[in-house]
């Protein structure tokens, strides 16, 4: 294991969530789940986050903000699309405005869905982001050492 | 040449402070957890978050604020080095704000609005803790009759006996010297009461990295002033001083984790009230007592 | 002795020379080869009595007397008929007042009294030729750019009156010289007063309404001053009957009952012309003049005669607790007091007369503490303030001329469009306030002394003003270090001379500091040895080379480090969609643009000028006025 995957930190975006979503991120931090015991943070910052959470689902007047929080993390970086919004756009899929999932706008890494997503299905979808992060960082160690 | 000890202090220092500081800050972490009937992260997760983050990509906002953080830690360092190898308590001081110095303009360099803000709040910050710094520096001398640190195991009684105000008031401002709320104004370690990131919004990966290991050298310094208060000449009171150290560093954890950040009015004010205060009286009564 | 009558004299000549060159070529060469003289003769000389003690030189003659009586004149001519023109009763009564009781002195009094040794040399002179000398005539050649670009920025048909402006200048150079020189009191105050008219002249050079005004003040405050200087005279030729300074500090010492009063007024014309709290208003005026004559003001003349009078009285002020608590306290006051409004101020170079007329009141209270630490450090604080200052006040003039402004506001970016200015200014800058440069190092021992000396209240103004150095100083800096990466480099355009100046500034300030342990050794502890007896360094040697090392440090990152880096280059994080993150402009919740723009803070409600000058100048007036009416009264006994 490297040390990518022991400190997650997470940046959470409202994309356009009803909010019942971004309660459980938090609930994920509070006593109850506390996810720090694997070092996760939320950081609210793209440039110190490992990990993107959004919730809901992407419109046309936000597509460009998660594209930006996406485009300002660092490398590596993975994301995970939290409840079935921002999996595929959910019950507001065919609203006037509403473009779809996350997947619509940055590569998606892990879906986790559920409406609204429990924590355990975010700590799942963090953990398995995590392999993925592993992944991401030795590539990236890899295409440093080669160049 | 003389200043041969203090080299190798620096060198000892750079070495074993980021140890004992990220130690430190993983069971600051884990006691924070606790208080919030949490379990908290592995004793080591401060390391593991600065190995990740020196593994992270390269990137930067100015191209400069990693050479500032570099040149901040190396004053951290020398700060102590000084202090550490028993030299002088007001050059480690001047060092040390040296390192703050040159921290803020690392934050600076980049021109975001929101690392702005941190970075004035920073150097409200030095100007808020700097008088009761030099006041209890000065109390020291006065008491010790050096500023040499390594003096105080020539003294038959721990300096404290004649400084208990000025100790006290350097308490007070410790909470803001180790960046711990109510007076983490500049940048906070705990997101929700942020304005994004504070002075650390634009660094990222090594220079992020940077920074963390500079504020475990800073925790471990000021631990250090915190614990020279109790040395005398008797080799026992290393103990003394290094519980006395840590029960002020549970102090703060426990201050931290019990108030709110206040606005940037209340903690000039009260730091500048407590300063005069703390260190006037301390220093009157030096000068009339034991002189 | 040849050396030191030449360096007086040469600069007069260079004077009249400027003064009636019309042609641009000729005066930038008159200019450039008599600063270069000036500098060289300076080094030679004090190459030659380094290390050496006092050393006196025969020197007397009616006829220099007789140019002293018509120079006084001259000059009170020079102010009564302006004081006619711009209708100021005040000056023209004080003028008039000086010049009567200057001629009554010299012809009633001074008469009788021959002093043999007419100039001396000692190490605190060599140290003032120094800077002098090199600061001075380096400002002196900056100055050829600087009004190059000033006659440009003047309406068409403005007669060209830069013979005047540099004649001026050279004449400050020599007025500084005598004063630095001179054994015989009356020829200080020559001296004295010629630098009082000049930077009158020279503040009202401009001509504006404000420059009148701001001309008219400094005249009235240092006529004060000269008047109280020429009461000193009057009670060391009827007391003490001698004219000659050593003498003078001698007597004063064995019989401090008969030299109170004049101790006391000369400790008071040592405030008036350093700027001291209540007479600071005239060195912020003095803004209003051509920036070469701020620095000229500021870093080497001027102020440092109104210091170098104060540390060379400090043997006296030690036995004249009037004159002590009043230095004492006025410049303690001013040191704090100043600090903290310079925190309010958005114009770089009223932050720097603050932070000149703060500097000056510590130097002025080390020099009345009066231990030998606090001689060192005052001298210590006199070098350094010099080169960093003078490096300070030339960007800052450059600057000016180039982007158009000197609101530090605007220096956002001065890193990218004037990279090497703002490196020389960020240099400046931390030259006067952080470890482990050189004018910290004088602090700390500034702060040891006035522990030593059981001075309370001024360990208190220090701890405190220090905290607003910071604060002042570190928001500066962090103007110019913002770095954006869409460089525009307006640098091409600046005059080789300005840079030759800055260079020369920017090279004293670094030698000064990384060489600091020498500078100590060999120019300022042979004069506490000689004044004192026994050399006891403020700071130890191993504190010296620590901080002599973190300099060189310190100077190699900032010149070589700060280079471009081959990291990818990211825009700033503005919360939302960036439109342009170089100019931080990112799209609002209304569709349109925003820029994000943040100011630094001034705290204006706390440290503004409103709050804290007056009580200020309240405190300080009050406690000379205590003081001068103590030295008169106090009956001999208690003192």
């Amino acid at each position: 294991m490297g040390f990518a995957s022991k400190s997650p930190w997470v940046i959470h975006y409202d994309a356009s969530s009803c909010n019942g979503c971004d309660i459980e991120v938090l609930a994920a931090l509070c006593p109850g789940f506390d996810v720090e015991r694997f070092g996760i943070i939320n950081t609210g910052n793209p440039k110190h986050a490992d990990i993107f959470l959004v919730t809901g689902s992407v419109n046309e007047r936000n597509i460009s903000v998660v594209k930006q929080i996406y485009d300002q993390m660092v490398e590596p970086k993975v994301v995970v699309a939290c409840g079935t919004c921002a999996c595929s756009g959910g019950i507001f899929h065919d609203c006037y405005n509403v473009i779809g999932g996350v997947d619509k706008a940055i590569p998606v890494d892990v879906y986790a869905p559920g409406c609204a997503v429990r924590p355990e299905a975010i700590i799942d979808g963090v953990v398995q982001a995590l392999g993925i992060l592993e992944e991401k960082s030795k590539a990236l160690k890899a295409s440093k050492r080669g160049a | 040449m003389s200043f041969i000890p203090v080299l190798i202090g620096t060198v000892a220092f750079a070495v074993l402070a980021p140890i004992l500081g990220c130690l430190l800050a993983g069971l600051d972490r884990i006691i924070s957890a606790r208080m919030q009937g949490r379990v908290g992260p592995p004793l080591l997760q401060p390391y593991y978050d600065v190995r990740k983050l020196i593994e992270k990509d390269d990137v930067t906002v100015s191209g400069v604020d990693g050479i500032y953080m570099t040149a901040a830690l190396v004053f951290t360092a020398f700060a102590g080095g000084i202090f550490f190898s028993g030299g002088n308590l007001l050059m480690s001081a001047f060092v040390i704000t040296m390192a703050a110095l040159l921290f803020i303009m690392a934050a600076f360099s980049s021109r975001s609005p929101y690392a702005e803000v941190g970075a004035s709040r920073e150097t409200l910050q030095v100007m808020s803790y700097e008088p009761m710094v030099l006041l209890m520096a000065v109390c020291f001398y006065m008491a010790a009759g050096s500023f040499m640190v390594g003096d105080v195991f020539q003294r038959n009684v721990p300096v404290i006996v004649y400084t208990v105000p000025a100790f006290v008031g350097f308490l007070f401002i410790l909470t803001i010297k180790l960046r711990k709320s109510p007076f983490d104004i500049s940048t906070s370690h705990h997101a929700h009461q942020e304005i994004v990131r504070g002075t650390t919004t634009e660094m990222s990966g090594k220079t992020l990295a940077k920074t963390e290991v500079m504020h475990w050298c800073e925790t471990v310094l000021f631990l250090g002033w915190t614990g020279m208060f109790f040395l005398w000449s008797n080799p026992g009171s290393i103990v003394i001083a290094v519980i006395a150290a840590l029960a002020a560093w549970f102090l703060e954890i426990f201050i931290d984790n019990n108030f709110a950040r206040v606005k940037w009015q209340a903690m000039l004010k009260w730091a500048w009230v407590v300063a005069l205060v703390a260190g006037g009286i301390n220093i009157v009564v030096l000068m009339g007592v034991v002189f | 002795m040849h050396l030191i009558v030449f360096l007086i004299l040469f600069p007069l000549v260079a004077a009249g020379l400027l003064l009636l060159l019309r042609s641009d070529i000729a005066r930038n060469a008159v200019v450039c080869v008599s600063a270069a003289v000036i500098a060289v003769v300076s080094i030679v000389l004090s190459v030659q009595y380094v290390g050496t003690g006092w050393q006196g030189f025969a020197l007397s003659s009616v006829v220099i007397d007789f140019v002293g009586i018509a120079i006084s004149v001259a000059l009170a001519a020079v102010v009564i008929s302006f004081g006619i023109k711009y209708g100021n009763k005040i000056a023209i009564a004080l003028a008039a007042i000086q010049v009567v009781g200057s001629l009554v002195f010299e012809f009633g009094f001074a008469h009788g009294l021959h002093v043999e040794t007419g100039l001396y040399i000692d190490s605190l002179s060599i140290i003032m030729a120094l800077i002098i000398g090199v600061i001075g005539s380096g400002i002196c050649v900056y100055a050829l750019g600087y009004m190059a670009d000033f006659q440009k920025h003047e309406p068409e048909g403005t007669k060209d009156r830069r013979p005047t402006f540099f004649a001026l200048m050279f004449l400050f150079l020599s007025a500084m010289y005598a004063i630095v020189f001179s054994n015989n009191m009356v020829w200080v105050f020559t001296g004295w007063e010629v630098t009082t008219v000049c930077s009158f002249l020279l503040i009202g050079f401009t001509r504006t309404e404000e420059a009148i005004a701001n001309a008219f003040r400094q005249i009235i405050m240092n006529i004060l001053g000269g008047i109280a200087f020429l009461v000193a005279l009057y009670v060391a030729a009827i007391n003490l009957h001698t004219l000659s300074f050593v003498e003078f500090i001698a007597a004063g010492v064995r019989a401090p009952h008969l030299a109170s009063i004049a101790v006391c007024a000369l400790a008071f014309a040592g405030l008036t012309k350093s700027a001291q709290m209540p007479f600071h208003t005239w060195l912020l005026g003095a803004m209003v003049a051509p920036t070469p004559t701020s620095a000229l003001l500021h870093s080497s003349t001027m102020v440092k005669a109104g210091v170098f009078l104060l540390v060379k009285l400090s043997p006296m002020l030690l036995v004249c607790p009037p004159a002590q608590e009043m230095t004492i306290l006025v410049g303690g006051i001013t040191f704090m007091l100043c600090s903290f409004m310079a925190i309010s101020q958005t114009n770089a170079k009223r932050v720097l007369a603050y932070s000149t007329i703060a500097n000056l009141g510590l130097i002025v209270s080390c020099a009345a503490v009066g231990t030998p630490e606090a001689i060192w450090a005052a001298i210590l604080l006199v070098i350094f303030h010099a080169a960093a200052k003078s490096l300070l006040f030339l960007c800052v003039g450059t600057a000016e001329h180039h982007i158009g402004s000197r609101d530090i506001e605007d220096m956002d970016l001065l890193f990218d469009r004037m990279p090497f200015l703002a490196r020389l200014m960020m240099l400046g800058i931390m030259c006067m306030f952080i470890a482990p440069f050189g004018m910290l190092i004088a602090k700390w021992a500034t702060l040891v002394s006035f522990v030593d000396m059981h001075q309370f209240i001024l360990v208190l103004l220090l701890a405190f003003g220090s905290a607003a150095t910071f604060m002042f100083w570190a928001k500066w800096l962090g103007k110019l270090s913002g770095i954006a990466g869409s460089p525009e480099n307006v640098e091409i355009t600046v005059h080789a001379t300005e840079w030759v100046a800055m260079y020369v500034m920017a090279a004293i300030a670094c030698f000064a500091c990384i060489l600091l342990p020498l500078v100590s050794a060999a120019l300022v502890e042979p004069y506490i040895g000689m004044t004192y007896g026994s050399v006891v360094p403020g700071i130890t040697d191993e504190n010296l080379w620590i901080s002599s090392i973190l300099a060189a440090f310190v100077i190699i990152i900032l010149f070589a480090g700060l280079g471009a880096s081959k990291k990818k280059r990211v825009g700033v994080y503005l919360a939302g969609v960036s439109v342009d993150s170089d100019a931080r402009v990112y799209r609002n919740s209304l569709s349109g643009e925003t820029e994000a723009t943040s100011r630094n803070m001034y705290l204006d409600s706390i440290f503004g000028e409103g709050k804290i000058r007056r009580p200020g100048e309240i405190i300080c007036s009050a406690i000379i006025v205590v003081a001068l009416i103590a030295s008169g009264f106090v009956p001999p006994v208690l003192l």
